[in-house]
């Protein structure tokens, strides 16, 4: 597609092909695609403790259920929030799609989506999730998760990391304006956001829109703040933007008001080394 | 999964639902937003489903600050009750693997609301037309048998041309093998259409030949051919622009330019 200015963009191709299910599928068709399928299904793995009261019908007693998508916002969560070790891990979800690595790294698939609980105030749930989530499984992982918790009086806050190359806005962005935060919310979420609207024609995609859509139907206060960041890879300017966006919790989440350099260190990978545009 | 997003859930007795099809250039979508945007119509409901990938958005068609800051999701039910009309807008593309289910969700759900009529608005790659679909107009029409018992004479009277059946291999003249409907970057809208006659659905498909680009002329073209049909609008009224374009359709070609480039 071309611009008013001759500058040839890069549109992905909107159309559509006509679907060609007509076509006769025999048996192996038909087994391979269900053995994916099965394959493809989010699991959700909790503690012994949890399950045992899932089991049972309790479902969990979740007043505040933190979900942090992306490596920025799982970052600032790990350095601000659950290093003050007072954070008990309760479960993670194992995903496996296209994006998946071969079988070597089991064990980092599985610390890609993890849920804590506090120890103290066990109705604090918080998840990280780093890893893909396919867009066939996106609805999938959400009715998952909020089947296992009791909906009544729940606050849903999303933190989301985005790139400011994604954010349209009619004014030209200086470079010093990045990172910033916008919000988007349910109409059952009665609070005032900590940031401005995200204005059209910006939208949400991915995990944090999953969310807010269920959370909109089933009538659950939720928000997501979106952080737009303009480094790539995790880094301290941004994970601190996400701060503003947890001060109304102040009574069920303690912030650590200033992490050790060796914590945000330990997070915020230098990435110029891995770099050499610049040489 | 249809949900109300009242506290009742709304009745579509003996109305006309109008909706997108997902196809070439998002021309049904376009024309929808300007159907919901210029009758102001209201938000009834969402149609909640795994079939489709999940967006959110504010307010697509606020009008002033006060009404921007309203969640929006992937598929939505809007409804003008004055006009006995129900619109219902996709705004995300189908999980590819789940488009049969989707179709099946939206013929039963048609079914099921008791609609008078079911008008899909769709397009089609313009490069793949034949050489009879070449000459005149390229706007087309479907409609499925038991919609046609009733509005044979309306259809008959604006003088729209049906969609044709081509051959399956043009060139060829193998008189075993029969002209075919073919809709190629229509997405579901052959599938819907063919499901709507075996499940005796009253449905119409309006569609557009087209290419990719810019196609918010295609979705005055398209729904201005609704209008001739339906009347939605006032069509004595002289006025050009007499659909209004949603906020949500700004920024089409990306964001500000750097003001130091001048």
């Amino acid at each position: 597609m071309a611009t008013f200015f001759g500058e040839v963009l890069s549109v992905y191709s909107r159309a559509v092909e006509e679907d060609d299910e007509e076509l006769e599928e025999n048996e192996e068709d038909e087994e391979i695609r269900r053995e994916l399928e099965e394959k493809r299904e989010v699991r959700l793995h909790w503690s012994p403790e949890v399950s045992e009261a899932l089991r049972s019908g309790n479902k969990l007693q979740c007043s505040d259920f933190i979900l942090a998508v992306g490596h920025n916002a799982a970052s600032f969560l790990s350095v601000y929030v659950l290093s003050s070790a007072n954070w008990d891990a309760v479960g993670h979800a194992s995903v496996w799609n296209e994006r998946s690595r071969a079988v070597t790294g089991q064990n980092s698939e599985d610390s890609a989506c993890v849920f804590y609980r506090h120890k103290d105030n066990p109705s604090v749930l918080i998840c990280q999730v780093t890893c893909y989530l396919a867009e066939d499984q996106l609805f999938q992982w959400t009715e998952k998760v909020f089947e296992c918790l009791q909906h009544r009086q729940l606050n849903v806050i999303v933190l989301s990391d985005s790139s400011v190359a994604d954010y349209k806005t009619a004014d030209y962005l200086c470079s010093s304006s990045a990172p910033f935060l916008r919000s988007l919310h349910t109409s059952a979420f009665s609070d005032q956001p900590v940031c401005q609207p995200l204005e059209q024609p910006n939208i949400v995609t991915g995990l944090p829109a999953a969310v807010l859509n269920h959370c909109q139907v089933h009538r659950i206060a939720a928000v997501v703040y979106q952080c737009y960041s303009d480094v790539i890879g995790p880094d301290s300017v941004t994970m601190e933007t996400y701060k503003l966006a947890l001060t109304k919790l102040g009574r069920s989440i303690q912030l650590d008001p200033s992490p050790s350099t060796d914590i945000l260190r330990k997070f915020a990978r230098t990435t110029d080394i891995q770099s050499n545009l610049y040489v | 999964m249809f949900i109300s997003s009242q506290n009742s859930a709304p009745s579509f007795k003996d109305f006309t639902l109008v909706m997108p099809a997902v196809a070439v250039g998002n021309v049904g979508q376009l024309a929808v937003d300007l159907i919901v945007s210029t009758l102001n119509m209201s938000r009834v409901g969402h149609m909640h489903t795994d079939c489709l990938i999940p967006m959110a958005g504010n307010n697509p068609y606020a009008t002033c600050k006060e009404d921007a800051e309203e969640l929006h999701t992937p598929a939505e039910v809007y409804t003008a009750a004055e006009l006995k009309l129900a619109v219902l807008q996709i705004r995300a593309p189908i999980v590819q693997t789940k488009s049969k289910k989707f179709r099946q969700l939206l013929v039963s759900w048609i079914k099921a609301s008791g609609f008078s009529k079911t008008v899909v608005l769709s397009s089609s790659h313009a490069y793949q037309r034949d050489d009879q679909q070449l000459k005149g107009t390229p706007l087309r029409y479907l409609v499925t048998p038991s919609l046609l018992t009733v509005s044979e004479d309306a259809l008959k009277e604006l003088g729209w041309r049906e969609m044709e059946r081509v051959s399956a291999f043009p060139g060829l003249t193998d008189t075993n093998t029969e002209p075919r409907l073919y809709i190629p970057g229509g997405g579901i809208t052959k599938g819907l259409y063919t499901e709507s006659c075996t499940e005796d659905v009253p449905l119409a498909v309006l569609l557009l030949f087209c290419s990719e680009g810019d196609n918010i002329p295609d979705a005055f073209t398209l729904v201005n051919h609704l209008n001739d049909w339906l009347h939605l609008l006032d069509s004595n009224s002289q006025e050009p622009n007499k659909w209004k374009i949603p906020t949500s359709w700004n920024l089409l070609f990306g964001s500000g330019i750097p003001p130091a480039l001048f």
